[in-house]
């Protein structure tokens, strides 16, 4: 069996406001071994974002145990061992779409020479060769997003956390990107982690689907799918995916059902 | 639009020259008018006292030609302007160049001592809680202070400790246009959004690194809103500061011993002068504020 890339037991976390506290994750207990495509999927405010904070040490949990490959997070986000990509493109508006990608490198000190070389590299693989020169405001959401995945993998970690990164595009655009998305796990046996709203989404991409229900934000099922690797978007059609859609349906709903 | 007629005027109007030149022409028909005005009490004393007979004509002339007038009208300020700047050596006590660059001189060391002392007073505020509770209320509170009233205590004290001169003009300059590029650097460094800033923290970027990648190259636009008042208020207390201490060069001793003497059109020149280096101070930051902004991609 693969190695563990992300293992958490018992994990919750409380955040104490003035109203009281807010349980937005409470006993979570999740593997994830290397290579896995895993969809956190549920409604607003059931904490799929905030576990992938966690994960990212973007935030601290307030009980349980994290490890990323062994590591705390802190330590594992100070070896630079993931890459995020968030709902937003969130590059950097001065810098050309070449030194946005090149950022990271810069900060971990890579030469100017490399840096350019893998900059090329994976501007080319996200299908953005020959927009290095552009700025931000020259380029489509889809076309910003995509920019903003080759600056996460730029660095060529081996974990991928993604929060929504398509959530603000249009279908047309986001069936696209997942594709290419899939593709480029299948090439790079990179282990992602996808937050998600959209079932079609988590169905299509996912080896792994986590549901997930608010207040507080848990894990009510997880499921494992097995559609190959190199999955193309007509699978949406076949019977076994209309299934595994058909369950997280009914995850969601139970877990909405638990509240009233 | 339908395609209108294009004459010089509606493309006169179109841009932002016309509009300008409108109001210019507005403001120099309101200057001549008030010059009459202003000035004719005494010029029709003159007329009693020469006994001769005049006219409106002769009443317009006269209050537009006054050798001290209340109000000199604009082609008498522009004479002596034309005289005092372009005719006269620029090492004479009576050149407008000469004092000009006396001011522009302890205004542009003014400036650069201040944006310094704005930025490293931001830079503190924005990283250092403690800083941010002790220095906002004393930063605010100096600006609340007259500098006409301290400005000769300041080149006073600093006189005594034997500062003389260009120093301590800047130093008033300083103290008015710290505040603009503080305010405005504050506010600049703390501009990046959340995403943007935890984007530094998952690649484990030092404070030193998120300053340098993110904050500064954020806050550059709001550097140069308050540098553009900051160049303008620092002229305006280099002058103030060569008023009070009977400083012997510079605009500010040109207006005071135009004061003394009733030299109303050595006054109106200097003044004059001074808005016109302010106008071009402010738009030489606009320029260099423009060719930052395409430097760093900045949509035109």
């Amino acid at each position: 069996m693969a190695a563990k890339v992300v293992d958490i037991r018992g994990l919750s976390l409380t955040f104490a406001t003035k109203d009281g506290p807010v349980y937005a994750l409470s006993e979570i207990d999740l593997t994830i071994r290397r290579g896995e495509f895993v969809s956190f999927i549920g409604p607003s405010g059931c904490g799929k974002t905030t576990l992938l904070r966690v994960i990212a040490d973007l935030e601290k949990s307030t009980g349980g145990s994290i490890a990323i490959n062994g590591l705390s997070p802190e330590d594992a986000r100070l070896q630079r061992a993931y890459g995020y990509v968030f709902q937003a493109p969130a590059l950097y508006p001065w810098r050309n779409i070449e030194r946005n990608v090149t950022l990271p490198l810069e900060i971990m000190g890579m030469p100017r020479a490399e840096r350019q070389a893998r900059a090329r590299k994976y501007l080319d693989l996200v299908n953005l060769g020959g927009f290095e020169r552009k700025f931000p405001w020259q380029l489509s959401g889809g076309m910003q997003q995509r920019a903003s995945i080759a600056r996460a993998l730029s660095f060529e970690p081996d974990l991928l956390l993604m929060d929504e990164p398509f959530g603000a595009l249009d279908e047309i655009v986001r069936d696209h990107l997942n594709e290419q998305l899939l593709r480029l796990w299948d090439k790079t046996e990179k282990t992602v982690v996808f937050v998600t709203h959209s079932i079609p989404e988590a169905v299509f991409l996912s080896s792994k689907i986590v549901v997930m229900s608010p207040r507080p934000g848990r894990i009510i099922d997880v499921i494992e799918t097995d559609f190959p690797r190199d999955r193309s978007l007509d699978i949406r059609e076949t019977p076994e995916f209309l299934k595994i859609a058909h369950r997280v349906r009914e995850g969601l709903r139970a877990g909405h059902a638990y509240e009233d | 639009m339908a395609a209108a007629k294009t004459t010089p005027i509606t493309r006169l109007l179109a841009g932002h020259a016309g509009p300008v030149a409108v109001l210019g022409l507005a403001f120099l028909g309101l200057w001549y008018a008030g010059a009459v005005w202003l000035n004719a009490d005494l010029q029709i004393d003159a007329f009693a006292r020469a006994g001769t007979d005049w006219g409106f004509s002769d009443l317009v002339a006269g209050t537009w030609a006054q050798e001290r007038p209340l109000l000199p009208a604009p082609h008498q300020v522009l004479a002596e302007m034309w005289k005092t700047i372009a005719e006269t050596g620029i090492t004479s006590k009576r050149s407008l160049v000469f004092h000009g660059w006396v001011t522009l001189s302890s205004t542009l060391l003014g400036f650069a001592a201040g944006t310094l002392l704005g930025i490293l007073l931001a830079v503190g505020i924005v990283h250092v809680r403690v800083l941010e509770k002790s220095l906002m209320p004393w930063i605010i509170a100096s600006q609340t202070i007259p500098i006409l009233a301290v400005a000769p205590m300041v080149i006073v004290v600093l006189g005594a400790i034997g500062l003389k001169g260009l120093i301590p003009k800047a130093v008033i300059s300083t103290y008015l246009c710290f505040f603009p590029v503080a305010i405005g650097m504050v506010k600049g460094l703390r501009a990046p959004d959340l995403l943007q800033l935890d984007l530094m923290w998952t690649y484990s970027a030092s404070a030193r690194q998120t300053f340098f990648y993110l904050r500064w190259p954020t806050a550059l636009p709001f550097l140069f809103a308050g540098l553009k008042v900051a160049i303008s208020i620092s002229l305006v207390g280099a002058i103030i500061a060569e008023l009070p201490t009977g400083a012997q060069a510079g605009l500010g001793a040109r207006l005071l011993a135009g004061s003394y003497y009733g030299q109303t059109i050595q006054i109106w020149s200097a003044l004059v002068t001074a808005a016109l280096m302010a106008a071009l101070l402010v738009a030489l930051m606009g320029g260099i504020e423009r060719q930052v902004a395409r430097l760093m991609g900045a949509r035109p």
